[in-house]
């Protein structure tokens, strides 16, 4: 389905989609986790650690994934057997309305309804094949696309949500609302992660807290509501860049504080994926 | 036919500027609350909408969380942020019972409680309302758009930092502004730049030049850039008024700068 300047639907002239009865057919997914209140330069960075990861961008409106990915200008090929993500690596493969725009300039002027109708499409039509992680890059707030990525995949089992702060007061305000959405629609919450945390400049090596901790920043949160706190990472303009020109900042940048944060809080991640699946195991082995 | 118009709750107002992104985090509100402080400082009287119905932040930055919203004859009264009355704000934030309290609503909701806003909030006479808006280009901005369009809003400011991640979206949002007929007043470049406080040395955290390159690609005023100011970000943690106690604060010029210019353009389009 290509989506025209207007933003409206241009009819499929090809075959229609196929209708995947049995999900385990075309894609085994054994971990999925969503991240909520997008900071999608760390999602970015998750991606080179795993084995076979699908990353699907809800972010209708801002579709951020494509270019963070290097994968700006890349188009959707659909197949016999679903849409086909798009793949940055053989193990990595891209889902997002960016790749059904024609042009950069293109808005998605869509009101809650479509925006679930695209959603279900993503899950139901693209063929990821086997992969070992979902992973969801959601917009910010608690509205149609979070209550639709929670209700579609229901029956498939989210795995756990990962909320992005920032340290300041006025963003943590807003992840308190995100962490009782979670316990509303009982979603687990693998942790918070603490994002632009300090900035240590390249000249003189001082610290400042660019956004300061006024209320005692993600650390104080996480113990007040009783969620991990999985790390904090500081900034760095090398992200910023990466991310601009579609690069693994892990990779090229892997001496840096903020690649270290990273890679803990990836272990942490996969630590708590692995907790659960043998968890799982037990449960069902009984 | 439209009841504002009847009751005249917006009538009183003489211009209308919405902030837009295409992306979250880059400081819609942090431009809205303090363009809303210096319009007051430049002597205006200024309303405040927030329809950021899932992150309503402007509250905390103005120091009224804790305050209630009233009814009158006329629908809701809107929260004065000082005795003088010069700044008044509505915000879903004044309607929840616990500041924790997620708003966990679908679009026709949201639609709904924002054509409220729009039309049953007793504004008085105001020179300006600023409409602070969430990220996108989806219900809230298309009701908004919609619910204000008879009132002949004067345009709309967008929002972004210099990234091109954060650019990109902000050329949707520039579509959007084409699409609904709104005016684009001008773009703001925020989070430009960060000065180091111990050594001067200045980092672009975010990059930089995007916004600038956007404006002159779109062709559309480009009305400064703004940069990472820890004093600006505590004032507004703390619900300080940025305007009025750090003249000499980095970002401060920048935003007598824009208002400036805001304050120009509408003796120009009234003229």
């Amino acid at each position: 389905m290509k989506v025209n300047r207007n933003g409206k639907e241009e009819q499929e002239t090809n075959t229609e989609h196929k209708r995947v009865k049995n999900k385990s057919k075309n894609k085994v997914i054994r971990k999925t986790i969503t991240f909520w209140n997008g900071n999608m330069i760390f999602k970015n960075e998750l991606f080179t650690t795993f084995s076979k990861i699908a990353l699907l961008d809800i972010d209708i409106c801002g579709p951020s994934i494509p270019k963070m990915m290097g994968l700006e200008g890349e188009q959707v090929h659909q197949s016999g057997s679903g849409w086909s993500p798009v793949y940055v690596e053989e193990n990595l493969g891209v889902m997002s309305v960016g790749f059904l725009l024609g042009s950069p300039d293109d808005a998605v002027i869509w009101r809650g309804p479509k925006k679930n109708g695209m959603i279900k499409q993503f899950l139901r039509d693209v063929d990821w094949g086997e992969i070992d992680y979902l992973i969801v890059d959601t917009p910010p707030g608690t509205s149609d696309e979070h209550l639709s990525i929670v209700q579609y995949l229901s029956a498939a089992h989210i795995d756990g949500a990962v909320i992005i702060t920032t340290p300041q007061e006025v963003s943590l305000q807003d992840v308190r609302k995100e962490i009782n959405f979670c316990h509303k629609v009982k979603l687990p919450i693998i942790g918070v992660v603490e994002n632009m945390s300090g900035f240590i400049c390249p000249k003189c090596k001082n610290e400042s807290q660019i956004f300061p901790p006024t209320t005692g920043g993600a650390e104080v949160m996480c113990q007040d509501l009783k969620v991990p706190l999985l790390g904090k990472v500081p900034l760095d303009p090398q992200i910023g860049k990466s991310c601009d020109n579609g690069q693994s900042f892990l990779t090229e940048v892997p001496d840096s504080p903020a690649t270290l944060a990273y890679r803990n809080i990836i272990q942490r991640i996969q630590d708590f994926c692995g907790l659960h699946s043998s968890k799982e195991e037990k449960l069902i082995s009984r | 036919m439209d009841t504002a118009q009847e009751t005249g709750n917006l009538t009183g107002i003489r211009q209308i500027i919405l902030v837009l992104s295409g992306k979250g985090g880059v400081g819609k509100s942090t431009i809205s609350t303090e363009l809303a402080l210096a319009l007051r400082h430049s002597g205006k009287k200024v309303g405040i909408l927030d329809v950021d119905l899932c992150g309503p932040s402007i509250p905390r930055m103005l120091k009224v969380q804790d305050k209630a919203v009233h009814q009158c004859d006329n629908g809701w009264v809107p929260v004065f942020v000082d005795q003088e009355q010069t700044i008044s704000l509505m915000s879903v934030g004044f309607l929840l019972e616990k500041p924790d309290e997620a708003v966990v609503w679908r679009g026709p909701k949201k639609n709904a409680l924002i054509k409220q806003f729009v039309s049953d909030v007793a504004w008085g006479d105001l020179d300006y309302l600023i409409v602070d808006t969430p990220p996108g280009t989806s219900d809230e901005h298309i009701s908004a758009v919609e619910a204000l369009r008879p009132y002949k809003p004067l345009g709309a400011v967008l929002v972004t930092t210099p990234q091109a991640i954060s650019v990109g979206d902000v050329r949707r949002e520039l579509t959007f502004c084409k699409k609904t007929g709104l005016r684009v007043i001008g773009i703001v470049e925020n989070m430009s730049g960060f000065v180091c406080p111990h050594c001067s040395e200045c980092t672009n955290l975010f990059s930089k030049g995007g916004g600038e390159e956007l404006a002159r690609h779109a062709k559309v005023p480009f009305l400064g850039c703004v940069p990472l100011d820890p004093q600006l970000t505590k004032s507004l943690e703390e619900g300080q008024d940025f305007i009025q106690e750090f003249p000499k604060s980095p970002a401060f010029p920048a935003f007598i700068s824009i208002t400036q210019q805001i304050l120009d353009g509408t003796l120009a389009q009234t003229s």
